[in-house]
């Protein structure tokens, strides 16, 4: 019976969506907070912009490898990070605003 | 204002916060001000009218309802002592480029009857088409200086305006930016025109670092200036950080004018640059418009800033 449960198990974890792992970023006072995000690869970013102007994200490569639409008051974007490294980015309104995800 | 060894610089922040408009006349690097009702600058001279900041679209506290506010600064200046020729918009007109917000904005505008000249704020160009819709709805009226750009050039009454775009192409960490292709456009726009001609340049974000925390600046304000620095008389306008702050050096007047949406803090003095959260009764004492008047054989232009109430 043991034997028969423990093998049971992968196939029911298999049978579950599959779900990235989440984390966030807020906008309060014209700050990204963390400054710095560090996840594991996989991971699905949400910025919630909670200030009364409208901020975005934009990456910082030449061209963008990303960018939001406007976040107005109380809007959020999201996206997944599916390769190691570091993404600079800032806010396109408002470029003295930056922030960092690694991704490990 | 009571108290008679207030300082000077104490009393007129209290004639500006109480509501009374404001007369700058400017000679030899030496700011004066005296309430309008006293002006004798506004007798001749040619006047033109600064607005800024309308953020139609903007409903939040401090202010609900931006397109009332927008049409009383318009009344303002329908009521001034002296008409405006035309009226500069140092953008911001609307607050998210949404097609309806500038619908909105343009009727209202439409009401003073004024010939308007726009330069975007960051809010004019969050569409992707970038500065296109703003160009093809607030710009028609002027040849681009690049095309696309979003700056541009006229002559009125013996002054030479220069209308610049510092809120496109913006670089992460930077201030505002006019790019090496505006800068080589304005250097080519004054060449050969006389040390003697006033010149009046308008732009959405300072010109001049105000603050750089709050990115209250222009990265390469200072090569725009360098270009100016031969004119006898240059006058900077801009609007962005939604109050009335200026200095002068040299031959060159800066200027920067209330929003007539919603106020600002003071450089540094609140945790950011959001909008300054003001009692309902107050609110109109902070909104405000300017107006600019050339008074002949004076280098520097005169600059009152009228709130729109007590």
């Amino acid at each position: 019976m043991l034997r028969r449960a423990v093998l049971a198990l992968p196939v029911a974890l298999a049978a579950r969506p599959a779900r990235a792992a989440e984390a966030r970023v807020t906008i309060d006072n014209f700050v990204f907070t963390p400054a710095t995000l560090t996840i594991p690869s996989a991971t699905s970013v949400t910025w919630a912009n909670h200030d009364d102007i409208p901020h975005s994200v934009v990456s910082a490569n030449r061209p963008p490898d990303f960018k939001s639409p406007v976040l107005d008051t109380d809007e959020s974007f999201a996206r997944v990070f599916d390769k190691p490294g570091t993404y600079l980015y800032f806010c396109g309104l408002h470029p003295h605003m930056k922030g960092t995800i690694v991704v490990t | 204002m009571d108290d008679p060894s207030a300082s000077r610089r104490h009393a007129l922040s209290c004639m500006a916060w109480a509501g009374g408009g404001l007369l700058w006349t400017i000679a030899g690097g030496i700011p004066r001000a005296a309430l309008i009702g006293s002006a004798q600058a506004q007798t001749q001279g040619f006047t033109f009218a600064q607005l800024s900041d309308s953020h139609i679209g903007f409903t939040r506290e401090p202010n609900t309802d931006t397109k009332a506010t927008l049409g009383e600064a318009l009344a303002l200046l329908k009521t001034a002592p002296v008409k405006p020729a035309f009226v500069l918009h140092t953008g911001d007109v609307s607050h998210l480029s949404k097609p309806a917000e500038f619908d909105a904005a343009e009727s209202i505008l439409a009401t003073s009857g004024l010939d308007t000249h726009y330069v975007p704020g960051e809010h004019d160009v969050l569409d992707e088409a970038g500065t296109k819709p703003f160009i093809e709805r607030f710009q028609k009226r002027h040849s681009q200086g690049d095309a696309g750009g979003a700056y541009y050039s006229f002559d009125a009454n013996g002054v030479h305006f220069v209308g610049l775009n510092n809120v496109v192409d913006l670089k992460a960490g930077g201030l505002g930016n006019l790019g090496a292709a505006q800068l080589a456009w304005l250097e080519r726009d004054l060449a050969g025109r006389s040390a003697s001609t006033p010149i009046v340049v308008f732009s959405h974000i300072p010109l001049w670092t105000v603050y750089a925390a709050w990115g209250w600046g222009t990265d390469d304000g200072a090569k725009a200036l360098a270009l100016l620095a031969r004119f006898g008389s240059v006058t900077v306008l801009n609007g962005h950080i939604h109050q009335v702050l200026q200095k002068v050096e040299g031959n060159v007047a800066f200027h920067s004018a209330r929003s007539t949406a919603f106020p600002q803090p003071a450089p540094g003095s609140a945790p950011s640059p959001g909008p300054m959260k003001v009692e309902a009764g107050r609110l109109r004492g902070v909104l405000g418009v300017a107006s600019v008047t050339l008074v002949p054989g004076q280098a520097h232009l005169a600059i009152i800033d009228t709130p729109l109430g007590a």
